[in-house]
C-alpha cells in the first residue's frame, strides 16, 4: 500500500491540516474502527454474559471473539490469559497490587528501569514501602539504552519482580527484553513488559519473549481510548487474587463470603468497555493487513529521515540512542537554551503536533539534568514532508529566541 | 494558524531571558514557592515589605518563557504598591487571562503585564502565565495570616 492510501484511511488526518507527532499519546483512527465501533452500537449492542436473549450472546460473541483474536495476536498460549483493562496503566496497578502486594516480602527487591513512565513506578512505590520490599532502578548509559552489565548488577538473588518498558516513551530506546527476562528468570524472578510503546510498531511473541506479564493500550495501536490488555501467563493468573471486586467476575456470593469466576471473568468486573474491545479488535484487523514487515520497513525509513534532519541543527539537543537498531518511535529534544513548552506552542501554530514536558517520567528527567524536552513520535502514516513541516518550524522557532538567548 | 509573535514579543523575550528581576534579596518578609508539577515550572518569589509597602520583590527558578516573563513583569508592575493595591492588580490579572474582565480602565494598572492579553488565547499556557500571581496571592494571605516565613 502506499503511503497516501493509506492516509485517506483516517478521516482526522484529511480534517486537519497538521503534522501530527504525538502518536506516543495516542493515534489517530482509521475509519475502519470507527465504522467497527458504530457497527457495534447498530447491530450488536447489549450487555455481554448478562443475557439469555439472542442480542446479549451475541454482545458476547463479539467480545469474546476479540479476546481470541489478542491472543492469536501476541502468541498467547491460552485465550484467558487475556485480560481487559481500561488502559496499560490499570494493568499495570492490577499486577502490583493482585501480584506484588501477595508475593512480596520485607527485603525482597523490585527492579525498573529509569526510563519507566510513572504508571510502572508510582505502583511499585506504593507496594514496595507498603511490603517493606526495596524498589531499585536500572540506570541508563551515556547512550541512552541499558548495558547488560547494569541489568546484571541490578537484578539479583533477591529481586523478586522486574518492570521494564519495551520501548521508551521518552527516548524511543528498545530494550533487550529477552536479556532481561532470561536473567531475571535465571535469578528467580518475574518479569512484566510494559509493551505499550512498542506493539504498535513491531510484532510481539509473548512466548518468546517468554514475558511473565505483558501490558499495553490499545489507544496507541489504532484503536478506541479507554481499552487495555494484560496478558499473563495462566499459572501466575490463576495464583493471584482479584484486583477489582463486583459483578461478572464472581462464582458464589454469600453474605460474608465469595468464591471467584475462573480466568479471564476473575479479573474483569463490571461492564466492560466493550465498545473499545471491538474496536481494537479491528485496530488489529487493520495493522494485520498493512503487516508489521510493512509497518517496520516504512517507519524505519522515516526514522532515519527523522534522525538526519533533526541531527543537522545545531540549535538542538537530541536525547537519542546513536544505535538504529535500537531505537523507535520517538525522539526527544531541545532547542538549547529554550523551554520546551515555548518551542512546542509556536511549533503549534505552524500545525506541527509534538507533546512538550516531562512526558511522565519525571525520575529519566531529573537523571538526565533536564526538566522537559519536546518529543517528536511516529508511525506508519506520517510522512517525510511532516518531518520537513518539523524542521521548518523548529527553525521559525529558533530564529525567533536566537537573539534572546543566553 | 494563530501568529504567537504578539505573545512572544520583544518584551517578553527580554524578562524571560534576561531578567533583572532574578536576583536574590538580602532581609525578606515572605519568601515561596510556586510550581506547575505537569511542566516543571517552579519560581521562588522573594517579597520584601516595608510596612505595607512592598519595597522590593525577585525570583529564582527555571521554567517557560511565558512563566519567567510573568514573573518577572509583575514584579516591575507591583513594586511600590501597597498590599491592597497588589491584592486588586492580581485579581485583574488572573479576570484577564481567564477572560473574565474587560474593563480597560481596569487593565491598564496592569502596566505592562498587559502584554498577556492573549494568552487567554492559548489554554495550555494560561497556568504558565498564572503561576507567579498565584504564588503571591498565596503569599499575601499568609502575610495577612501573619504565617509568612522569610529567610
Amino acid at each position: 500500500m502506499n503511503i497516501e492510501e493509506i492516509r485517506k484511511d483516517f478521516p482526522l488526518l484529511e480534517n486537519r491540516n497538521i503534522a501530527y507527532l504525538d502518536n506516543g499519546a495516542t493515534t489517530q483512527k482509521p475509519i475502519q474502527v470507527i465504522n467497527t465501533v458504530k457497527e457495534f452500537y447498530e447491530k450488536y449492542n447489549a450487555n455481554p454474559h448478562r443475557g439469555a436473549y439472542t442480542l446479549s450472546v451475541e454482545a458476547t460473541e463479539v467480545y469474546e471473539n476479540t479476546r481470541t483474536k489478542i491472543a492469536k495476536f501476541i502468541n498467547a498460549k491460552h485465550r484467558e490469559e487475556i485480560i481487559f483493562s481500561k488502559n496499560a496503566t490499570e494493568s499495570l496497578n492490577l499486577i502490583a497490587y493482585s501480584y506484588g502486594m501477595d508475593n512480596l516480602k520485607k527485603d525482597d527487591e523490585v527492579v525498573i528501569s529509569i526510563m519507566e513512565h510513572h504508571s510502572n513506578l508510582v505502583p511499585w512505590q506504593k507496594v514496595t514501602k507498603i511490603t517493606g520490599s526495596i524498589l531499585n532502578y536500572m540506570y541508563i548509559n551515556n547512550d541512552y539504552e541499558l548495558s547488560d552489565e547494569e541489568i546484571e548488577a541490578k537484578i539479583t538473588d533477591k529481586t523478586k519482580i522486574v518492570g521494564i518498558s519495551h520501548v521508551s516513551n521518552a527516548l524511543g530506546t528498545i530494550n533487550n527484553i529477552k536479556k532481561i527476562v532470561k536473567y531475571a528468570h535465571k535469578k528467580g524472578a518475574i518479569v512484566l513488559v510494559d509493551a505499550s510503546q512498542s506493539i504498535p510498531h513491531m510484532k510481539i511473541d509473548v512466548q518468546e519473549l517468554d514475558a511473565d506479564f505483558l501490558v499495553f493500550s490499545g489507544h496507541k495501536m489504532l484503536a478506541p481510548l479507554g481499552i487495555g490488555v494484560l496478558y499473563g501467563k495462566k499459572e501466575l493468573l490463576n495464583k493471584m487474587t482479584p484486583f477489582l471486586m463486583g459483578g461478572d467476575m464472581i462464582e458464589y456470593v454469600y453474605e460474608q463470603d465469595t468464591t471467584f469466576a475462573p480466568l479471564p471473568n476473575k479479573f474483569e468486573a463490571g461492564t466492560q468497555n466493550v465498545e473499545g474491545v471491538v474496536g481494537l479488535g479491528s485496530a488489529i484487523d487493520y495493522i494485520e493487513k498493512i503487516g508489521y514487515d510493512e509497518i517496520q520497513r516504512i517507519e524505519e525509513d522515516l526514522l532515519k529521515y527523522a534522525r538526519e534532519q533533526l541531527s543537522k541543527l545545531e540549535y538542538l539537543d537530541l536525547y537519542l540512542t546513536p544505535n538504529e537498531d535500537n531505537h523507535s518511535g520517538v525522539i526527544s529534544f531541545n532547542i538549547k537554551g529554550v523551554h520546551a513548552h515555548d518551542v512546542a506552542s509556536i511549533l503549534d501554530s505552524q500545525g506541527v503536533c509534538v507533546r512538550s514536558g516531562n512526558h511522565c517520567t519525571q525520575p529519566l528527567m531529573r537523571f538526565l539534568g533536564i526538566d522537559s524536552t519536546c518529543r517528536a513520535s511516529f508511525y506508519f502514516y506520517n510522512t517525510k514532508e511532516d518531518v520537513d513541516r518539523l524542521v521548518e518550524a523548529l527553525n521559525k522557532t529558533y530564529n525567533m529566541f536566537k537573539a534572546y538567548i543566553k | 494558524m494563530e501568529d504567537l509573535t504578539d505573545i512572544y514579543n520583544e518584551l517578553i523575550m527580554e524578562h524571560s531571558m534576561n531578567s533583572y528581576n532574578k536576583k536574590k534579596l538580602e532581609n525578606v518578609t515572605c519568601s515561596e514557592i510556586g510550581h506547575n508539577p505537569n511542566c516543571g515550572d517552579e519560581i521562588t518569589l522573594e517579597l520584601k515589605l516595608n510596612g505595607d509597602t512592598i519595597e522590593d520583590m525577585a525570583f529564582s527558578g527555571h521554567g517557560c518563557a511565558i512563566s519567567q516573563a510573568s514573573t518577572s513583569i509583575m514584579i516591575d508592575t507591583l513594586k511600590g504598591k501597597t498590599i491592597g493595591e497588589a491584592k486588586q492588580i492580581i485579581n485583574t490579572f488572573i479576570d484577564m487571562i481567564k477572560r473574565e474582565t474587560k474593563n480597560e480602565e481596569e487593565l491598564e494598572k496592569l502596566e505592562d503585564a498587559i502584554a498577556f492579553r492573549n494568552v487567554s488565547n492559548m489554554p495550555s499556557r494560561v497556568k504558565c502565565a498564572l503561576l507567579a500571581w498565584h504564588t503571591l496571592e498565596d503569599m499575601i494571605i499568609k502575610h495577612d495570616n501573619s504565617t509568612c516565613r522569610g529567610d
